[in-house]
């Protein structure tokens, strides 16, 4: 706890920068990877952090020192040709964006790799450290390298917020982009030195491997709470000003503990996270949803077996048998049991002892449904003028799905009739 | 003799890599193969942890454990929560190797490995690990006789399960008309590219398996739609990558993975320039109008 409170006086000026520091980094990288993720280019991010090593070499056997600005510009510019390379490898044969992208990412790193060795024979004291920007260390950031990158952060969001309309309009629907006249090719042009520029920015507190991560983790994240961009683009930015901030935090009260892999880590978290629980889309919302349809569609044929049951004997208020039940339908024995408590609870159906019968409010539910089955059945045969003894599956599924209102149109488009296409009755209500 | 070994097990990789490579090209799913080699770290370094030695057997079972954890997840999320596939890799993979150089950094007294291994790999150290006998014969390179026994599992597995894997890589929907498993073919070409990525990666790290994964196959597809000649191309390009790559390195006085690496781009550019301008005409008018 007093730590909590020590990191959030930011009293120590080191805490000051790594946080400020790690916050405009993975907020930037966050905002473009949104985009770059609506390309559907998410691996890019990994080419170019890969692509940045023989810039940086290249940088270093220039200069002879690791002078941060020198590194930046050489980074930048072997990223940038790894991003062209892709697209011009896409473009031009068949192979495809996976393939070219790992392809790109390992030749322009094996570059790199032949480059180090050569510095490290040439025997230049200033080599040592050269790799914690290719393995990163975001606890070894200082004042001059802040303001670099909070000039970088602030180019990063003016840009972005001047082109959002057109990246959104490009992300989603390139060739009405190209329609109304935006110049796509020069705006995926942009899109791409923002994306090294972010990477470029990045990799000095996370390494090559984990800066895709700061990119589309996210960014993927953001996707499962929001179908607006513009809100998806502020949510990831907020996961990521998050992670960067809980990936200080926890390096600074475990100073063994890397700061990139926790930001990497946390940010990991909150995707899986979303992943799982994010409303509607995440995987449990989603089985819920599947899991209740199910009862409702088990309810509803079992309410129409009681139906079926009544027309055959003439009265629908009689008590059924189990055996009589499983007799009239095909159905899983303990699926039926369960969905007749639940019906029970929910008193559309009434027990005694083995013997079940419809309630009112039963009986009414069931036949609504067989109502729905025999008005659609009568539909596709007059109207789509398919066969009377092909209509019977599809009926069988959207009987739960029709609302009121398409019941009325229904009934009204086919003269409100009485009998359907087996030439049984359409009961009314 | 030492560049005899090192040229062997570079063929060794970089064939086997190169007969899976081809079918994951085909499939679309080459950065699978970035994703295992970089998720197997936190494998390795449990695996060390636990057995608290650098033997094989608890390191492969270790990045092997790993590396088909990421292919799960990546299954997981891409059919589960409808992630698109190539965020569900990007996702997976960086949280794994995360939460690996966290590990290292936990038991960095304990733990004899960094992330520069798993990157780099030293295929310069291949000729050092030998296999020595019970009884004090020198067998030669331990990683080669792994290799060989990869290649060899991994030469069977595309014999027998050819037409399988042919069919779900080109018409996925035709296959299981046939009733061909298509999951249980993704599933087992994972857990080769898994096994081979894993052995493979001790002795030349994980770039060097995705430029061999990727690099030989994407060559190979420029010149041939014939799958056979395919494989056919790869393997002869592997071959000549670990050989030209070892002796501009030896020349260099430089990485060899990195050499070898860059003679894998160093193919792929030429063939594609080739192609480029042989192209003929018609086609090549056509695709200048659909760029402008």
């Amino acid at each position: 706890m007093h730590s909590l409170i020590d990191f959030f006086s930011f009293s120590d000026p080191n805490v000051r920068y790594v946080v400020v520091g790690n916050v405009l980094l993975s907020a930037s990288a966050a905002m473009v990877g949104a985009f770059i993720l609506l390309q559907k280019k998410a691996l890019v991010g990994d080419a170019v952090s890969h692509a940045v090593l023989p810039g940086i070499c290249a940088a270093f056997l220039f200069s002879g020192s690791k002078n941060t600005a020198f590194m930046l510009v050489g980074a930048f510019i072997t990223g940038w040709l790894a991003l062209v390379a892709i697209d011009y490898i896409t473009a031009k044969s068949k192979i495809k964006k996976d393939a070219a992208i790992g392809l790109v990412l390992s030749v322009f790193f094996g570059v790199g790799m032949v480059m180090m060795t050569y510095i490290q024979q040439s025997g230049n004291a200033a080599q040592s450290g050269l790799d914690h920007f290719i393995f990163g260390k975001a606890a070894t950031l200082i004042g001059s390298d802040l303001i670099i990158f909070s000039i970088l952060a602030a180019v990063l969001l003016v840009v972005v917020g001047l082109f959002f309309k057109a990246f959104t309009l490009v992300a989603f629907d390139r060739p009405y982009a190209q329609a109304l006249g935006y110049p796509v090719r020069k705006l995926d042009l942009l899109l791409t030195s923002l994306t090294v520029l972010a990477v470029v920015t990045g990799i000095t507190a996370v390494g090559v491997v984990l800066m895709a991560a700061m990119l589309i983790t996210p960014a993927a994240a953001a996707r499962y709470w929001t179908d607006n961009i513009r809100r998806m683009v502020g949510i990831a930015v907020a996961f990521g000003m998050f992670a960067g901030l809980a990936g200080a935090y926890i390096s600074y009260t475990a100073p063994s503990m890397p700061t990139g892999p926790w930001m990497v880590v946390v940010s990991s978290a909150i995707a899986f996270f979303s992943f799982f629980f994010a409303p509607r889309k995440g995987i449990v919302p989603k089985l819920y949803t599947q899991r209740r349809n199910q009862r409702i569609i088990a309810e509803e044929n079992t309410l129409k077996i009681f139906y079926h049951l009544g027309e055959r004997t003439g009265h629908f208020n009689g008590m059924r048998h189990f055996n009589e039940l499983t007799g009239a339908r095909e159905v899983d024995k303990p699926l039926l049991e369960a969905t007749l408590k639940r019906l029970v609870a929910q008193k559309l159906l009434i027990s005694q002892g083995d013997q079940w019968g419809l309630t009112d409010g039963g009986w009414r539910k069931a036949t609504r449904v067989v109502r729905l089955h025999r008005l659609w059945e009568l539909y596709l045969t007059s109207y789509m003028n398919i066969a009377a003894d092909h209509v019977h599956d599809d009926a069988e599924t959207i009987e739960h799905i029709l609302t009121p209102e398409l019941e009325r149109e229904l009934e009204a488009q086919l003269g409100y009739p009485d009998k359907d296409p087996h030439d049984t009755e359409i009961p009314k209500i | 003799m030492i560049a005899f070994w090192i040229i062997l097990t570079g063929a060794l990789v970089a064939v086997t890599c190169g007969l899976l490579g081809c079918f994951l090209i085909l499939r679309k799913m080459s950065m699978v193969g970035d994703a295992i080699s970089h998720a197997v770290l936190p494998g390795i370094v449990i695996a060390f942890l636990l057995s608290g030695s650098r033997e094989t057997l608890p390191m492969l079972l270790g990045a092997g454990a790993t590396g088909l954890l990421a292919t799960f997840l990546i299954e997981y999320f891409h059919r589960r929560a409808g992630l698109q596939t190539d965020a569900a890799i990007g996702v997976t993979f960086t949280f794994l190797f995360a939460v690996g150089i966290i590990l290292i950094s936990a038991f960095a007294g304990k733990v004899d490995i960094d992330q520069d291994c798993v990157l780099y790999g030293e295929i310069a150290y291949v000729p050092i690990d030998l296999w020595v006998t019970a009884n004090g014969t020198i067998m030669g390179p331990r990683p080669v006789y792994i290799l060989s026994v990869v290649l060899l599992v991994v030469s069977v597995f595309i014999k027998l399960g050819y037409k399988e894997l042919k069919l779900t890589s080109f018409d996925p929907a035709f296959a299981s008309a046939l009733g061909i498993s298509t999951a249980l073919w993704h599933y087992l070409l994972m857990a080769a590219v898994s096994f081979t990525t894993v052995s493979s990666f001790e002795s030349v790290g994980a770039i060097l398996v995705i430029a061999f994964l990727i690099g030989p196959p994407a060559t190979a597809y420029l010149l041939t739609h014939d799958l056979k000649h395919m494989l056919a191309i790869t393997v002869v390009l592997a071959i000549f990558i670990s050989f030209t790559g070892y002796w501009m390195a030896y020349w260099l006085n430089a990485s060899i993975a990195g050499c070898m690496a860059v003679i894998t781009g160093g193919c792929f550019v030429g063939v594609f320039s080739i192609r480029q301008l042989i192209k003929p005409k018609g086609s090549q008018a056509i695709t200048n109008e659909v760029m402008a």
